[in-house]
């Protein structure tokens, strides 16, 4: 099973592919819509690279509790688990 | 037991003729949208791709707007309207439970009594009509069948969500659909999800319109919850869309235009970069300037293709409409 930095790290490659935005920003404490700017629009298509990357299920009504890199990261660690 | 004739089959091939349009006359910038949802010009690019869109003025009815782009469509395709057999206008804008709409356009543009009936498949209408159209050609119950697709969401628009109030827009776009040599329609991938229906809707029904207040009667606004549907929208579309290629016996490669249904450009370019179209496939990118017209939003993107220089007579496009139901239909077609 994947670690908490290979799973952050294999996000961050994502946020990266969808916004733009360098991988190193990605880190557990920012907050997507605060921090990265990452719209509601970019973070459905983060959410879906993540769910085919790491092959768990993120449905809509979880999205929004997922504030932070580190929630994104703790929830694929449960789902993979 | 009497026996029953059937329709005489000719199996012959369907395609569509001509291609006419009607934009609203009045421009509206972002400018004029962004004091209902405390926004900005920026934030509504950034989240839409609308720069601009456009609203019918009061003459600018759903009829009036039908008749327009129709009297183009039916000038292009080289016929006279008495040559229709049937009108099919697909809306959600006519605001008149019974009769349908088309058969007040068919009256007004001169058919000679053409069956004339309205579809109600919202954003996905124009496909739909589109399909249906090709296989009565095809079936031999209409020689020549038109198609409108027309919407005047600005009425049903709430100004202050902040989810709607920058997207809908206003148009018309119409085709005639008639025998070809070679067939000019590919087979629909069409389909709807009931159980997603909430998603995008309007707010009340006119039981529950006619139940508020007095001070509350209004139109029903249409509401949408948009992270839900652009995820529909990309990813299970990029999956029909896909299939619709298949099914018409060609790959991207073979394209020459996409022309989304013009919901949000940012649905637009997910899809394109899911579906991988090469780079010499032409982008229908029409919201940027007309809004999001539902029903009517892929002719009139269609129109501005060839306006562009993009499009060409026989150019392979695929078209892919979705919506409110969720229902969806796309097809490959050539182009007039």
């Amino acid at each position: 099973m994947a670690s908490t930095e290979e799973i952050r790290a294999g996000l961050a490659e994502l946020v990266n592919e969808v916004t733009g935005l360098d991988a190193d920003e990605v880190q557990l404490d920012k907050s997507f819509t605060e921090d990265l700017d990452v719209d509601s629009l970019s973070m459905v298509e983060i959410v879906v690279a993540a769910e085919e990357k790491f092959g768990v299920t993120i449905p809509d009504d979880e999205v929004k509790n997922l504030k932070t890199v580190g929630d994104a990261v703790g929830y694929i660690e449960k789902q993979s688990a | 037991m009497a026996g029953l004739a059937a329709q005489p089959i000719e199996t012959r091939y369907s395609g569509i003729l001509g291609l006419g349009s009607y934009r609203p006359s009045r421009v509206v910038p972002n400018s004029e949208v962004v004091g209902g949802i405390d926004s900005s010009d920026e934030w509504i690019q950034q989240r839409s791709g609308i720069v601009e869109r456009r609203w019918a003025t009061e003459d600018e009815t759903v009829q009036s707007m039908s008749v327009a782009a129709s009297r183009d469509a039916i000038e292009r395709a080289g016929i006279a309207a008495a040559q229709i057999d049937c009108v099919i206008v697909a809306t959600v804008s006519h605001m008149m439970q019974t009769p349908a709409v088309a058969t007040l356009i068919a009256h007004e543009l001169g058919t000679d009594k053409a069956a004339a009936f309205d579809v109600s498949a919202a954003c996905a209408g124009f496909c739909h009509g589109l399909a249906l159209a090709s296989d009565m050609v095809r079936a031999g119950s209409a020689k020549y069948a038109l198609v409108i697709g027309v919407e005047r969401l600005s009425e049903q628009t709430d100004p202050t969500d902040r989810g709607t109030a920058f997207i809908f827009a206003d148009g018309a776009g119409a085709v005639v659909v008639g025998p070809t040599e070679e067939q000019g329609i590919g087979p629909v991938v069409w389909g709807s999800d009931g159980a997603q229906y909430d998603l995008i809707r309007s707010r009340q029904d006119w039981r529950e319109v006619l139940a508020a207040e007095k001070a509350d009667q209004q139109l029903p606004h249409l509401q949408m919850q948009g992270s839900a549907v652009f995820r529909w929208a990309v990813y299970e579309m990029a999956k029909v869309a896909a299939e619709t290629l298949d099914r018409s016996g060609i790959t991207v490669d073979d394209l020459d235009l996409f022309v989304p249904h013009q919901a949000n450009m940012r649905i637009t370019d997910a899809m394109a970069k899911s579906l991988k179209l090469p780079a010499h496939v032409k982008i229908a990118r029409d919201i940027a300037r007309q809004g999001n017209t539902s029903a009517a939003s892929i002719p009139l993107a269609l129109q501005a293709m060839y306006d562009d220089g993009e499009a060409h007579s026989g150019d392979l496009a695929l078209m892919i409409a979705f919506g409110a139901g969720l229902a969806y239909a796309a097809q490959v077609v050539r182009v007039p």
